[in-house]
């Protein structure tokens, strides 16, 4: 600590949507009594520091780091080193820094499709001589760098060390708050903080124990897209042939989407006793198909089921949505293409 | 001289018909190809997805899953969640470019020996000319990562 004696909080954006920042500003008035503990020495989005500034604070500077986005390329990865180094808790902050999240989703697809798909195939575009960038071009004055841009999109835990975990996207704003006061009550009163590598700001269990909607243990005959169905109110949209992640789905959000009529997108990643998001979510939702009972003929069945599949159009964008950084198979093996063809 | 490519299969069967029937081609003495390493489960029911997607993800070129004839099950019609599992499992996996062939759903009665050791063969045979996986590998060529190790490097600070 220095001059003031208060702690000194860092927040960073790498690959995100800027949506953790204003999650965190939802907190609300609290925000003033964050301001009151802290010392903000690096937070782009709020404040006017320079990577340089980061560079010149000694190693432990920084007391308390919200680190959200994913690693997409080596700007990312450089700030993350950097800020491990400054930092002394240092915080995956929000689905990207903790799994990847939608930036994580062109990890089904390779690096050449995805700058394809964003300077030259995009409706909006207009690059007519198929200028795609360079991690480095030379002008008349000298040469200019831009950071490399990955294959593979890593999370924050994939290239530090992290000392804890907040899931969600964006993360609730009274679970962020419930983890700020743990780390004040910390830093202020001496409290014990949480075991390292703890995931903070988020339950254990699935989502579906905190949903209120009815379950009847109903299974279906076919499935519905969002669009398809305004869904009964009250009763549990899987059983209405909706895809809703909340059984592979960590608690903490307080179930908000299904009580919208929304299926479960699976942005707290997956439950304390899920490892793979995506395999159980496969494993909830043949749970809850209908076809199949003895005495069947089995190439009818394989057919039904063929069919009820075609309603789940794009099943790994749906199932590993947010986790597929840190789900066991990575990212897909390409060959150049994008991953939603090879489904059909 | 190079050797030929010989396919890693991970394969799950069920206590009470598959993996009888692998026996079965065991006690009979019929020759089939060693690349089939076999895990009991008590059923195909049993069978988590996440063990395939693990298989998979540990270097496994192909996934056998194996249970009793659909109407047979010892546990009534868990095979049949066996197989809806399976269906929407290998769709999901062949956006990752896994593709469908490197899965085979195969029911087999205690009876069939003979039967799991032809199935058997005719996988192997599948699998050497798709080629090799190597999951592993193509994630790490690829820039991916798996999670670093919690243990702090020397030159960090401890909080």
């Amino acid at each position: 600590m220095t001059a003031n004696g208060k702690p000194k909080f860092a927040m960073y954006w790498a690959a995100s949507c800027g949506g953790c920042e204003i999650s965190v500003l939802n907190i609300g008035d609290k925000i003033l009594l964050v301001d009151e503990v802290f010392d903000v020495v690096f937070w782009p989005v709020a404040a006017d520091f320079k990577y340089d500034d980061v560079r010149g604070y000694p190693d432990g500077y920084i007391d308390l780091c919200l680190f959200n986005g994913a690693i997409r390329n080596s700007e990312n990865e450089e700030m993350a080193h950097l800020l491990r180094r400054k930092s002394k808790v240092l915080v995956a902050f929000g689905s990207c820094a903790y799994e990847g999240c939608i930036p994580a989703l062109s990890n089904l697809t390779d690096r050449a499709s995805t700058l394809r798909a964003a300077f030259l195939d995009g409706p909006s575009v207009d690059n007519p001589s198929g200028i795609l960038p360079q991690t480095v071009t030379t002008v008349p004055e000298g040469e200019i760098h831009i950071p490399a841009f990955y294959h593979t999109v890593k999370a924050l835990d994939q290239v530090v060390a992290v000392d804890y975990t907040v899931p969600g996207c964006p993360p609730e704003p009274h679970q962020i708050w419930a983890v700020l006061e743990a780390v004040i009550g910390a830093l202020k009163e001496g409290q014990p903080l949480p075991p390292r590598g703890a995931i903070l700001g988020a339950g254990t269990v699935a989502v579906c124990d905190e949903c209120p909607l009815e379950k009847d243990v109903k299974s279906i005959d076919r499935f519905f897209r969002p669009q398809e169905l305004v869904p009964e109110p009250g009763i549990c949209l899987l059983e209405q042939g909706l895809v809703c992640m909340g059984p592979a789905t960590r608690s903490g959000c307080g179930a908000l989407c299904p009580q919208v009529g929304m299926g479960c997108r699976g942005c707290y990643g997956p439950a304390n006793d899920v490892v793979d998001q995506g395999a159980r979510m496969v494993t909830a939702l043949a749970s809850v198909m209908s076809a199949g009972k003895t005495g069947d003929n089995e190439a009818e069945l394989e057919r039904r089921l063929e069919q009820i599949l075609a309603g789940i159009p794009d099943p790994a964008g749906t199932f590993y949505r947010f986790s597929m950084a840190h789900s066991l198979l990575h990212r897909a093996r390409t060959g150049g293409g994008n991953g939603k063809d090879q489904a059909q | 001289m190079t050797q030929p490519f010989e396919p890693l299969i991970i394969g799950f069967t069920c206590n009470w018909c598959s993996y009888r029937a692998a026996d079965m081609a065991g006690m009979s003495r019929l020759k089939y190809p060693p690349n089939v390493r076999l895990i009991r489960l008590m059923c195909s029911g049993r069978l988590d997805p996440e063990f395939i997607v693990r298989a998979f993800a540990g270097g496994a070129d192909g996934v056998l899953v194996s249970g009793c004839h659909p109407g047979e099950c010892h546990y009534l019609e868990q095979n049949f969640k066996a197989l809806r599992r399976f269906m929407l499992l290998r769709l999901t996996l062949a956006q990752f470019g896994i593709e469908p062939q490197r899965l085979k759903l195969l029911w087999a009665s205690a009876a069939e020996g003979v039967r799991f050791a032809r199935e058997c063969t005719a996988f192997v045979e599948q699998l050497r000319a798709l080629g090799p996986l190597d999951w592993p590998g193509m994630v790490a060529e690829r820039n991916g990562h798996h999670a670093v190790s919690q243990a702090l490097p020397a030159e960090e600070v401890q909080a």
